[in-house]
């Protein structure tokens, strides 16, 4: 094999081949007994995931609607500087579009991508192609600018420029509460009153790592009971740990709801002992508390499970030995024991936050104004606007960072390190 | 033991039970003096363990009082107990480098920063293992790793050690260097050591006294040559060194001996009577196999037995020889590999015999 030359000498097998090729021709059979054993899963991954994300990720982008749907135009256009009013030739162009558009009745798309950009630009494409039916023969620019009047202003012929490129970071700018100033072209802020996304992603993390550390917190206890208990009642425990796993996701969630309402148990409880008065019981549910506390049970577990096998793999033995050399219980503990469950933490830890980063059942139904996260805006985008664009570039977003967490997770804890059990 | 020097270790009618039905250990008294290596001896689940962890504050007494240095420590926590242990899996702490390993017992004891850094590099070389404190336990050899788990019990100066089957983990060569280098390590610092093992030989090596448990119970407690020479009853003489046994009954007792006619129809024996009933009860003989002659030497022994080689073993240094000697077919005989030794062959008739002395009667 020709790179063995570059380590010196090739070494030889037995019949004079070189060794690497008479191992790659004995692996061989292995190797592909390996492929066949992975391929069924390999292939539903690649249709039910990998596919998927690509489709999506690729729509963040993807700008085809004005240069499929406006050739003529689009043509017209590529010499135009954008500095005064475009001439006639483009006008004919955007007849014969608009016409070709309003037959195949596919023109309203155009619309709907352009009113992204600037608002009332569906209805003025909408109505133009409509009116070109009866536009027989030129000069077409003072047929079309008395169409609609959007058709006089410069900033309309920009925004139509702009999105005769194949592809657009329009998606992105808005995913992340900026976009393109129509006048000047400029990447700008949004103004104040529409800025939604960053706040979001930035309250999702929050609320992501706030559960995350909840459940450190409260799984860090009983893993320990669990690891340190004879197997008999640990087993016991465990089942009940595992318990919200064998229990639908919305029955838990629904329940919560019976729990935490300001009619529910809990309020009832609290004013039944006198902690609260009956006049203003707690706001638990449909607000950022609700979301914290449905979802912090719900991911409890994916912190026990890490934690309690780590922990089950460190013998007693040390901390008898930190103890036998003169630490006190706490100081064994936290210098001896805890380090120990590290990668335990790291792992119980990333799992958490990575899946509550992306959850949605559960914020939509407990989660209020207050308390949603980005993927319910996603799936609002996704259902409800329609705008599978933005929906993909914010999907994206939450892709791409939950990828650098774990770039930054592997650099400092080392991907070798975790343990999931 | 000295009765004017107060003992550093004292167990006094300890007795232990995890369930509340069975005696771990059933009514354990030992003192051990400053400076002593007490090695606990015994087949697994005879309580060797149980009293070590025990001493160690890592188990309580069911019943029965603890002594270190005089003071009873039955209610002292075992951070405060000031005792060495090495573990047998040595529980060197995996994050930690071995420096830091070392330097955790001073810390926690406030030690300066210096003061430690001189402590764990002396103790590092006691162990031949200087320059190796950067490293990570797992980046040790077992030997090596054991070496630290043994400096880091002795590096904030405890006057009491202890070690719970140490050298379990290690190959037959590398048990043995540590062995005398455990040894060496006593002597050179004069540090009172309890020890635990199933393993004869390293007790035989290394200890001062040996306490052979079974049961959860002493057997006996003594210096090594005396226990295998001097075994007290027949699970001591079975469980150190290599021992043959012949069954038989008591028909005479006259003085230290006594006459007992062996089952298996190998006739009367005179025998030194140790453990024994009276007349007519039943008896174990036991007979270390070294202390036998073959063949030649029959008229000059007191007992003389005839006996069928049934098998050799060529060992080099002596040929084992097993024979069926008065119904025991597994009675083993060692002829040394000297100038002019007895040749036997396989099937052969052949006399043995021994001393009076060499023959104990014990418990049946």
């Amino acid at each position: 094999m020709a790179d063995n030359t570059t380590a010196g000498e090739v070494v030889l097998a037995a019949d004079g081949l070189p060794l690497k090729a008479s191992l790659n021709r004995a692996m061989r059979k292995s190797r592909r007994r390996a492929l066949f054993l992975v391929a069924p899963l390999f292939i539903f991954v690649l249709f039910s995931f990998l596919i998927p994300i690509f489709d999506m990720t690729m729509r963040s982008v993807d700008n085809w609607h004005v240069s499929t749907l406006m050739p003529e135009t689009t043509k017209a256009l590529e010499g135009w500087d954008g500095e005064a009013m475009p001439e006639e030739p483009v006008f004919a162009a955007l007849i014969l579009d608009l016409k070709a558009g309003a037959i195949s009745r596919e023109i309203g798309k155009v619309g709907t991508r352009l009113n992204y950009e600037k608002s009332g630009l569906r209805s003025m494409i909408t109505s133009s192609a409509r009116k070109s039916k009866k536009v027989t023969e030129g000069p077409y620019k003072p047929q079309v600018l008395k169409m609609h009047k959007r058709w006089k202003e410069l900033e309309t012929w920009k925004v139509i420029k702009r999105n005769t490129a194949p592809y657009t970071i329009g998606y992105y700018l808005n995913a992340v509460d900026m976009k393109y100033d129509n006048k000047t072209g400029d990447i700008v802020m949004q103004s104040e009153d529409r800025q939604i996304y960053t706040t979001l992603f930035i309250r999702t993390f929050a609320i992501s790592l706030a559960i995350t550390l909840i459940c450190v917190v409260l799984a860090y206890p009983i893993s320990y009971l669990l690891a340190t208990l004879p197997v008999r009642y640990s087993n016991l425990l465990m089942i009940f740990v595992l318990l919200p796993f064998w229990t639908s996701l919305l029955v838990r969630t629904t329940a919560w709801i019976a729990m935490l309402q300001s009619q529910g148990v809990l309020n009832d409880l609290f004013v039944f002992v006198g902690l609260v008065d009956d006049a203003d019981r707690l706001q638990l549910i449909h607000n950022l508390t609700g979301t914290i506390i449905a979802m912090t049970h719900i991911l409890l577990p994916f912190m026990v499970l890490p934690l309690f096998s780590v922990m089950k793999t460190i013998p007693p033995s040390y901390m008898r030995a930190a103890l036998s050399l003169g630490a006190n219980p706490v100081v064994a503990f936290v210098r001896v024991y805890m380090p120990q469950t590290l990668s335990g933490i790291g792992a119980g830890s990333i799992l958490v936050f990575i899946l509550s980063i992306g959850y949605y059942i559960t914020p939509a139904l407990v989660g209020g104004t207050d308390g949603t996260l980005i993927s319910n805006q996603i799936a609002y985008h996704m259902q409800s606007s329609l705008n599978w664009g933005l929906a993909g570039a914010l999907g994206a977003l939450l892709l791409f960072s939950v990828l650098a967490l774990y770039l930054i997770y592997n650099k400092i804890v080392g991907i070798d390190n975790m343990r999931l059990g | 033991m000295s009765e004017t020097t107060e003992p550093l270790v004292r167990f006094d009618s300890v007795q232990k039970s995890y369930d509340g039905e069975i005696l771990v250990v059933k009514d354990f008294n030992l003192d051990v003096a400053k400076g002593e290596f007490v090695t606990m001896l015994g087949p697994s689940g005879s309580g060797k363990t149980t009293c070590l962890m025990m001493l160690a504050g890592f188990e309580p007494a069911t019943h029965g009082e603890i002594y270190l240095e005089g003071v009873p420590i039955n209610n002292v926590p075992p951070h405060k107990r000031g005792i060495g242990m090495v573990f047998q899996n040595y529980a060197l702490f995996p994050h930690m480098t071995v420096a830091e390993n070392l330097a955790f017992p001073l810390e926690v004891r406030g030690l300066g920063k210096s003061e430690i850094s001189d402590k764990v590099n002396k103790a590092l070389d006691m162990v031949r293992l200087g320059g190796f404190g950067d490293r990570r336990p797992a980046q040790l050899s077992g030997g090596q790793q054991q070496r630290v788990a043994v400096s880091r019990a002795l590096v904030f100066e405890p006057s009491l050690v202890l070690m719970d089957e140490p050298l379990g983990a290690l190959d037959k060569n590398l048990r043995e260097e540590m062995q005398y280098e455990i040894k060496h390590i006593h002597e050179n610092l004069q540090v009172t050591m309890v020890y635990v093992t199933h393993d004869q030989s390293e007790a035989l090596t290394m200890s001062n006294r040996i306490a052979v448990f079974d049961d959860g119970i002493v057997q006996q407690l003594a210096p090594p040559s005396e226990l295998y020479e001097k075994p007290m009853n027949a699970f001591v003489a079975g469980f150190i060194g290599e021992n043959n046994r012949l069954y038989g009954e008591v028909k005479e007792i006259n003085g230290d001996y006594c006459q007992v006619e062996l089952e298996g129809g190998g006739g009367m024996v005179k025998a030194l009577a140790v453990n024994i009933g009276g007349v007519g009860s039943r008896t174990t003989l036991s007979l270390r196999p070294e202390r036998t002659t073959i063949g030649a030497a029959k008229e000059s022994s007191t007992n003389s037995l005839e006996a069928k080689v049934e098998e050799l073993i060529y060992l080099g240094d002596h040929i084992r020889s097993r024979v069926s000697l008065s119904g025991n077919d597994q009675f083993i005989v060692k002829v040394p590999n000297s100038h002019g030794h007895v040749h036997l062959k396989e099937g052969e008739t052949t006399q043995i015999g021994w001393e009076a002395d060499d023959c104990r009667a014990l418990d049946a």
